[in-house]
């Protein structure tokens, strides 16, 4: 972190255009609509790291559990689409019309209670916010409250995760068990299923993650965020000095909840389902991954780690199914041992170095050729931001 | 709930299901006497506990193997020394990434997590290009099989009994190991004060090793054990790791007391709700009554009392 108490230094604004520019301009006309809506899926995944940024980056609030809340988001958004996509013309053939088809094969025959209120879709999109905020802060002030923090706060998160998805497993009539909700059509009589609506939920998508991005260095550049580094570095002081250092966790967490519950919202929209295998342990544990990839201090190396490494995973997993476990463990083993701060810190420690000496010599006419010659400055310096 | 049966038949499917928890309880004690030692006094989370358990499953599959194939005479015996090679290939196991991987991170619990999730992933990658995804199961000698009626309602499996018994005898040599052995004074010594302990003539990077080394053997003879009662397959072994910290941080990680109780009421309270709900709620409960007494008693049931 710099002492630029601005809200973008220059450095990061130029990160948010390179990213804007490849995000906006240079994916959407490279890439055919498959891999577009690919990528897309993908970035439902950097709203998690973003939030991941905030709460364990900056926090040292390690959760086990954010595909928890990325669930969370994304059921409630499945819930609204499904009732949407059941609706009685829909239905005719099951023997109660008018509830969504797994209902039906586990003999339910009225809608629950708790399904009700997702007609309205003001209401689905205000409970992708508050339901995840809600949880976050019940489990954060349990635990925080109490002084429970680190290893320990990781590993009940983790039990959170388990306990959800078995339950969802379990509860077949009420959630659709192992499959999830599937079979999602319209969004308000609007079809998600054709190209034209991927290309068009791919653009609110990323109009979402920069709203994140700046939520997010928002709260970073705030009292609150420095405060939130202090508490990481030395909570005892922080502690001393007046501050009730568990609101601030709590904060924190909440806020990395809510991002990672829109992230899910549009992960249903994108892929049209939602199932318990993006809730659990492993997903959760692949979503810390991609964040410490990228680097945990930087939301922006956050987001390019989580396209890289599901890159990597589906075109590894295509051709060698074999060897990408392997490749993914040696990758984050790799990480944690030479590289915590992942490709952000790479990025700052030998690339900006250098093209900073490299702009500083330019800058003062000593352009010796034998340096300017050299590999590795201006040529890693393109590849890193072609990325 | 109780009206369709009769009070013996209560007081039967009691008993029947306390059995059944005692073998839930067996395997949790075995998996998480590795994890308290490793966890509890080191501080490492080893995410990949339960590869180490798997290997040892393995190493036992294996070893019925050959023993079919060349020794069929000596196959009621197997199993003893099945167990002696999945401790020496667990624990050589762990003491090689304790040496490569953990002893570089002992500073940064949290990034210990990580990384040996990493290499949790590699070992399930490597179990399933070596021996298949197909579940392996284990023959066992047939003094094994079969149970024993205690009362006309009452029978207890033999297998289950063995995997008990054996539980009672490596939680006794645990326990003397590190209570009463020079070397278990060593490692809590370690435990307790680093700095002090090397400056008295105590090799801490080795006592280091062995101690993890010690609870990934402990965590393949659970697996061993495991053979006895159920089939292995290359992930069988991220079933078990949230259950088995769940019962470590319960019990209080530095107590080997509490891991025992915890692992007890677990298990108990597991395998009584499963015949009454369904297996899946069963579990979603215990999990939930582990969580909110952790959330009221974060130290978990036995806490040392120490000047943190």
């Amino acid at each position: 972190m710099t002492d630029n108490p601005r809200f973008l230094s220059r450095g990061e604004l130029l990160a948010m255009a390179v990213l804007a520019l490849l995000l906006v301009v240079i994916l959407p006309l490279a890439l055919d609509i498959f891999r577009l809506n690919l990528v897309a899926k993908y970035l439902t995944y950097a709203f998690v790291a973003i939030g991941l940024v905030l709460c364990w980056g900056n926090g040292g609030i390690l959760s086990l559990g954010q595909g928890v809340f990325f669930g969370l988001g994304g059921y409630c958004m499945a819930m609204f689409l499904k009732l949407e996509a059941s609706s009685v013309e829909n239905t005719k053939i099951q023997s109660t019309p008018g509830i969504p088809d797994f209902m039906d094969w586990n003999q339910l025959t009225a809608l629950p209670f708790f399904w009700q209120p997702f007609h309205s879709l003001v209401f689905t999109i205000v409970a992708i916010l508050v339901v995840p905020a809600l949880f976050a802060f019940i489990i954060g002030a349990a635990m925080f409250k109490r002084r429970v923090g680190g290893v320990y706060f990781a590993i009940i998160t983790q039990a959170v995760a388990a306990i959800l998805t078995i339950l969802i497993i379990g509860q077949q009539g009420y959630t659709g068990g192992i499959n999830g909700i599937t079979d999602l059509r319209t969004l308000k009589g609007w079809d998600i299923r054709t190209d034209g609506a991927k290309f068009i939920l791919y653009f609110v998508e990323v109009v979402l993650l920069f709203g994140c991005i700046l939520a997010a260095q928002f709260i970073r550049r705030s009292k609150l965020g420095r405060i939130l580094v202090a508490m990481r570095e030395k909570e005892d002081r922080v502690r001393f000095s007046g501050y009730n250092v568990a609101n601030f966790k709590i904060f924190a967490f909440c806020a990395a909840a809510v991002f990672a519950a829109v992230g899910g919202a549009m992960f249903t929209l994108e892929v049209g389902f939602m199932s318990p295998s993006f809730v659990g342990i492993v997903p959760s544990i692949e979503m810390v991954i991609y964040t410490a990839v990228g680097g945990r201090l930087s939301i922006f190396g956050a987001i390019y780690g989580t396209l890289l490494v599901n890159w990597a995973k589906t075109s590894f997993s295509e051709t060698f199914p074999e060897l990408w476990l392997f490749g993914l463990g040696a990758l984050f083993i790799a990480v944690v041992l030479a590289f915590p701060n992942g490709l952000a810190g790479i990025w700052r420690d030998h690339v900006q170095a250098r093209l900073g000496r490299l702009l500083s010599r330019l800058r003062a006419g000593s352009t010796k050729t034998g340096w300017a010659a050299r590999p590795g400055a201006g040529s890693v310096a393109d590849g890193a931001a072609a990325e | 709930m109780f009206g369709d049966y009769s009070l013996g038949d209560l007081g039967a499917i009691f008993v029947m299901q306390a059995f059944a928890g005692l073998i839930l309880f067996s395997v949790f004690v075995l998996m998480a006497l590795g994890l308290a030692i490793i966890f509890g006094q080191m501080g490492v989370i080893n995410m990949a506990h339960g590869e180490f358990m798997i290997l040892g499953a393995y190493v036992t599959w294996l070893t019925s193997i050959v023993f079919q194939q060349y020794l069929p005479g000596l196959y009621a015996g197997y199993f003893f020394i099945a167990m002696a090679l999945a401790f020496l290939a667990a624990g050589g196991l762990g003491m090689l990434v304790e040496w490569g991987l953990i002893r570089h991170l002992y500073r940064r619990p949290l990034d210990t997590l990580l990384a040996t999730w990493g290499l949790s992933l590699m070992l399930q990658q490597a179990y399933r290009s070596v021996f298949g995804a197909r579940e392996k199961g284990v023959e066992l000698p047939p003094w094994m099989m079969g149970s024993k009626q205690i009362t006309d309602t009452i029978e207890v499996q033999i297998n289950g009994l063995f995997v008990m018994a054996l539980t009672v005898l490596i939680t006794s040599a645990v326990a003397y190991i590190i209570f009463r052995s020079r070397w278990g004074r060593q490692v809590r010594a370690v435990v307790q004060n680093r700095i002090m302990a090397g400056a008295v003539g105590i090799n801490t990077e080795k006592v280091d090793r062995y101690t993890f080394g010690l609870g990934c053997g402990i965590a393949g003879v659970a697996g061993s054990a495991f053979t006895m009662i159920g089939s292995t397959g290359p992930t069988s072994g991220q079933l078990y790791i949230v259950d088995t910290f769940l019962v470590v941080v319960f019990g209080g990680a530095a107590s080997l007391i509490g891991t025992i109780a915890s692992a007890f009421t677990i298990s108990q309270a597991q395998s009584t709700l499963e015949f009454f709900l369904s297996g899946s709620m069963a579990k979603v409960l215990t999990l939930l009554a582990i969580v909110g007494i952790l959330m009221l008693r974060p130290q978990g049931l036995f806490a040392l009392k120490i000047r943190k």
